[in-house]
């Protein structure tokens, strides 16, 4: 409990120093979004700032996967979904016709709300993701797995059964193991859409607290249904509600004093 | 207490008129299903018994020389099973290093890479060709893939390699006819494609979407999220929609009678004709009497044992997989 009340506090430090200017990592400008028809974002501009965490959240349908679903492109994978407008990472429109998509996934992470292992080991769970972009000796890749695996905060429960299968593994240590496989490509983006919602409290426990770790290195975009798991963890919070951010701005001020009636409806549970 | 057993006594003996129908109606059922379950049982024990006993006299009169011997004369009465236990292994391993390939190949365009409109009427022509009867895939072949097949294949292939070692006898026809081992493998690859086509698809089909989209999501092109995510996931059940192509082309008569020559000699080359044991049978049933009848008999136990191998290694195979 006592880590949970520290993030919290460093998270109020954090918002502060965001107002006094800190670098914006990816840009959403006018973007808008369908579902073959169906227009699921409406217009969004929202800036997501360099190493802070940010939380997306709102009621169920509300667009806030979609929006994370946008900035690795992961929506292309089915046709009849289109998105317009731009998102730039570093100034460099994502969804520009001309980005290597692959490539982008590389550099912006994605872990999703069930743990993902692939059928192979834990070791090549995540030699897989590095050996896609990087060609590295054994001993380098082996250490990088290490490091991935230390990072994730599953080496002690992993290093003696690297061999074994990724679904031997529990379901945090699972999603653990996703978040190794992402942190191991060395991205800039690491996109977290529900990572705890299928999990215990002592995983989720441990999952909030990686992330408050892996801060200090990566943007993280997190999607959760959780409010007080924004609040713990985020630096700022973006509230979606039908397609439209209806407010963005640091966690402590929008959950201490939202300006917008539905935000501070929805913070205090009369509907969602 | 009292009161309470009192109560429990009454009531039992009031329910006894519905419940004494209950349990005789169920034990019934109990036989009836029992009863279905055990005639398969005696219909497939039947049918063993009856080819054991149909071909022993040929087993006790060639013993183990049944099996390896190559000569088969209906005139000296000599009877061997090698030439069409060959012919047989080698048409459906054709059929599968053909077939396999492309059956995944269309599993992982419907599933991976199809355009929504296209889905449709690809699935369905790969069904229909489920549909065509085997009699006309044989008559096709003879009539038409076959002279097609000799023109444009053997003839100049065989006239390409002819005096080279190992290919020159492998892919030498001495009398292109279009029909052979290798006619007879190609026709069984088609006939199989749409079995493990599509349950190779709805396999696919059946990995959650999640597992492929993180695969893209580190960054894996289709190849990369196909050779080492998705097939490794489906793994074990692929390996059975093969087995069941496996079963198909190990069996399968009336194409393989009209397109493999039926031939009664061994040869080196996939170009000559042959035959399996299927297509020996379907041959020569008809005028067979005394012993011949009986080998026509032990070839279908050895068929019999053939495919009962087949599946056992291939659940050995199944069961390593899972391991790894």
């Amino acid at each position: 409990m006592s880590t949970i009340a520290v993030s919290a506090s460093s998270a109020i430090g954090n918002a502060a120093a965001a107002d006094t200017g800190v670098p914006v990592r990816i840009a959403v400008r006018n973007l808008n979004f369908h579902y073959g028809d169906f227009r699921s974002l409406k217009d969004i501009s929202i800036d997501f700032y360099d190493r802070q965490v940010t939380a997306l959240i709102g009621p169920s349908g509300c667009g806030k996967s979609t929006l994370l679903r946008t900035f690795n492109r992961i929506y292309s994978l089915y046709p009849e979904q289109r998105a317009d407008g731009e998102i730039l990472l570093d100034g460099q429109n994502v969804l520009s016709p001309s980005i290597d998509v692959n490539e982008l996934r590389a550099r912006v992470g994605m872990v999703f709300q069930k743990p993902t292992p692939f059928p192979m080991s834990i070791y090549d769970n995540i030699a897989f993701g590095i050996k896609l972009y990087e060609r590295l000796p054994k001993s380098e890749l082996d250490g990088r797995v290490e490091e991935a695996l230390r990072k994730a905060a599953l080496w002690d429960e992993a290093k003696d059964k690297l061999r074994q299968s990724g679904m031997s593994l529990s379901g945090g240590q699972q999603q653990r193991l996703c978040i190794a496989r992402t942190i191991a490509q060395k991205p800039e983006v690491i996109l977290l859409d529900e990572p705890t919602s299928a999990l215990d409290p002592i995983s989720t426990g441990k999952i909030e607290e990686l992330i408050e770790q892996l801060r200090s290195e990566f943007t993280i975009v997190i999607v959760t249904h959780n409010m007080q798991q924004a609040a713990r963890i985020s630096q700022f919070t973006a509230f979606m509600y039908l397609g439209e951010v209806v407010e963005f701005g640091p966690t402590t001020r929008m959950f201490m004093n939202p300006a917008k009636k539905q935000t501070q409806d929805y913070i205090t549970g009369r509907f969602g | 207490m009292v009161a309470l057993s009192q109560e429990r006594l009454v009531s039992s003996q009031v329910v006894p008129a519905r419940r004494s129908f209950k349990p005789s109606f169920d034990r019934v059922f109990r036989l009836a299903s029992l009863g279905s379950a055990l005639l398969v049982l005696i219909v497939l024990l039947g049918i063993i018994g009856a080819m054991i006993y149909g071909g022993l006299p040929a087993f006790r009169e060639f013993g183990f020389g049944f099996i390896t011997s190559t000569v088969w004369n209906v005139n000296e009465d000599q009877y061997g099973a090698w030439v069409a236990i060959v012919g047989t292994l080698s048409t459906a391993l054709i059929a599968l290093v053909i077939g396999v390939p492309l059956s995944l190949g269309i599993a992982i365009f419907l599933t991976q890479l199809c355009p929504p409109w296209l889905k449709r009427p690809v699935a369905t022509t790969i069904e229909l060709l489920a549909a065509v009867p085997s009699i006309i895939y044989g008559m096709w072949g003879l009539f038409v893939f076959a002279p097609l097949f000799a023109n444009y294949i053997q003839m100049p292939v065989s006239n390409l390699v002819e005096g080279l070692p190992i290919v020159g006898t492998i892919l030498y026809a001495r009398t292109p006819s279009g029909v052979g081992i290798l006619t007879a493998g190609i026709i069984l690859a088609i006939m199989i494609i749409p079995f493990i086509a599509s349950i190779a698809r709805d396999i696919l089909d059946q990995i959650p979407p999640v597992l492929r989209e993180s695969a893209y999501g580190i960054g894996c092109t289709t190849w990369e999220v196909v050779r080492n995510v998705l097939l490794p996931q489906a793994g074990v059940s692929i390996i059975g929609a093969i087995m069941l192509g496996l079963g198909r082309a190990l069996g399968e008569t009336m194409a393989v009678t009209f397109v493999i020559g039926n031939a009664n000699r061994l040869s080196g080359s996939l170009f000559d004709p042959g035959s399996t044991i299927a297509s020996r049978i379907a041959n020569e049933f008809n005028e067979a009497i005394g012993l011949q009848l009986n080998a026509l008999m032990a070839l279908g136990c050895i068929l019999f044992l053939v495919t009962f191998t087949v599946l056992v290694l291939a659940r050995i195979l199944v069961s390593r997989v899972k391991v790894a």
